[in-house]
């Protein structure tokens, strides 16, 4: 299902894209189960249709739109980006989507909100049981939120998401490890203190708040200095922010990124 | 039942094809290209999944004849015990070659400082002298009981496949929770063997048996 006409970001990369069939068969959404093909084969499993996103929290205009409502908030603009796997793989996939920040901007954060908190949708009912603490959550700084990179995915390839990438929306944060992109979004949070992620309760030394793609930060069991590009047979080099540091690098400025891995 | 000369060597031909089916099947995926969207990755798995599986069908092999009677199968063990190195050998070269392309910086770096690699490494080379001497000059070179205590070396072998392979899942750890338990319960007949054994032992019920001139033979850790 075509998305009709998009507009072209002047922050979409050049590298050529990862083909379809390998974005949508390749996936990490436990909820639909845990190997990389399961989340293809278990598409019935999750209805992205009606659908509907809450915003709440510290905001002055708390509502709940539908999934509609968004796809016409303001042009959908297509943005093709790095995607690096904490797992040491990554792809280029050109998502649809909306800058988070113009929806940020109708929901109108309090002055007092620091934080956004993403939730995805859980059915206990279909969805994979006692893997993470569910429903999947992750979080973003609220400067990071509105970073002009970070969108909310609602398609990739010019047509609607499909379930395995996160149906009907997600989070999309090119300079960070794929994890941080919530999929099947819910609601979204505004908050003063910073809340836990699902992959921070489920193993706090090894996936950090922050989650910046940085090839000087090994991940425990993972050496970040390189990656696999889905289809290429040699590794490359893993870059800075994914190679974004231009754009969001400022926003760590005097940060030990160590310590805030 | 004991098969004649001519019957094992046709099961061990029989069981010989048997062990190639999963390289086989891979090779096939390989050639189709239906390995999914990694490859590496897939090859990666699948041979170490083969690694660990063929270390616990060679553990599988004394409980078999214990129980089954069926004295001839020991002769089988060698072959299962050589594929699971083969796999195991598969598996490293992948790693090495495709997954690293003999970046042996980084190697080392993954060996000393990823333990899932540390134990995974440390199985592989405790698993190459056991290949080494699996060869009837090597047991009348070394001495029956030698080798054996040699060969032993495979129950930390497997313990070690199975950390891991535990270790490397990020969170669900269903399948080595599979592998680990199979594996529990391959050594825990073991130990109660031996505690069957030492109860026999302390009973003095081979005292009455004069080849033995009174001595208790001790079988357990020296």
């Amino acid at each position: 299902q075509s998305l009709g006409p998009l507009i072209k970001s002047p922050l979409s990369i050049g590298e050529s894209q990862t083909p379809y069939k390998a974005v949508t068969t390749y996936n990490n959404f436990y909820e639909l189960g845990t190997d990389k093909e399961d989340p293809a084969q278990n598409t019935h499993r999750l209805k992205p249709a009606p659908w509907t996103l809450r915003i709440e929290g510290l905001v002055n205009k708390p509502q709940t739109i539908g999934i509609e409502q968004l796809l016409k908030l303001v042009p959908l603009e297509e943005r093709i980006y790095r995607m690096r796997c904490v797992e040491g793989w990554s792809m280029v996939i050109p998502w649809v989507g909306i800058p988070l920040a113009s929806l940020l901007k109708l929901a109108d954060p309090q002055g007092s909100a620091k934080y956004v908190e993403f939730i995805s949708h859980y059915d206990k009912a279909t969805m994979t049981r006692g893997v993470l603490d569910w429903p999947y959550n992750e979080g973003l700084r609220l400067d990071e939120a509105r970073n002009p990179l970070t969108i909310l995915a609602v398609g990739l390839y010019g047509e609607v998401l499909p379930v395995q990438n996160g149906a009907p929306v997600r989070l999309v944060v090119p300079w960070k490890y794929g994890f941080k992109g919530a999929k099947s979004l819910v609601a979204i949070r505004l908050l003063e203190k910073q809340p836990s992620t699902a992959w921070m309760k489920a193993g706090p030394s090894e996936y950090g708040f922050y989650a910046n793609v940085n090839p000087e930060v090994d991940h425990p069991r993972w050496s970040q200095a390189t990656e696999r590009r889905i289809g290429e047979f040699t590794k490359r080099k893993t870059l800075m922010f994914n190679g974004y540091a231009d754009q969001v690098a400022s926003m760590y400025s005097g940060m030990d990124l160590r310590r805030y891995f | 039942m004991t098969p004649s000369n001519s019957q094992l060597a046709t099961i061990k031909t029989v069981l010989f094809a048997l062990c190639l089916i999963p390289a086989f099947l891979l090779w096939r995926s390989f050639e189709m290209d239906s390995l999914g969207a990694n490859p590496i990755e897939a090859i990666t798995r699948n041979t170490g999944e083969w690694t660990l599986r063929f270390l616990l069908i060679t553990l599988c092999v004394t409980p078999l004849r214990k129980y089954s009677g069926w004295h001839w199968v020991v002769r089988l063990r060698r072959m299962l015990g050589l594929f699971a190195f083969a796999y195991g050998a598969a598996h490293l070269s992948t790693y090495l070659w495709l997954d690293q392309f003999f970046d042996w910086q980084a190697i080392a770096k993954d060996i000393l400082k990823r333990p899932f690699i540390t134990v995974g490494f440390a199985a592989l080379v405790l698993m190459t002298p056991l290949a080494l001497t699996s060869s009837n000059f090597a047991i009348r070179k070394l001495g029956g009981r030698r080798w054996q205590s040699l060969h032993r070396a495979i129950y930390p072998i497997a313990m070690l496949g199975c950390i891991h392979f535990w270790w490397l899942v990020k969170k669900d750890v269903t399948e080595p929770l599979i592998y680990s338990v199979i594996l529990a319960v391959l050594l825990g007949l073991r130990a109660w063997w031996r505690e069957l054994e030492r109860r026999k032992q302390l009973a003095g019920s081979y005292l009455q048996q004069p080849r033995f001139e009174g001595k208790v033979i001790k079988i357990f850790a020296k």
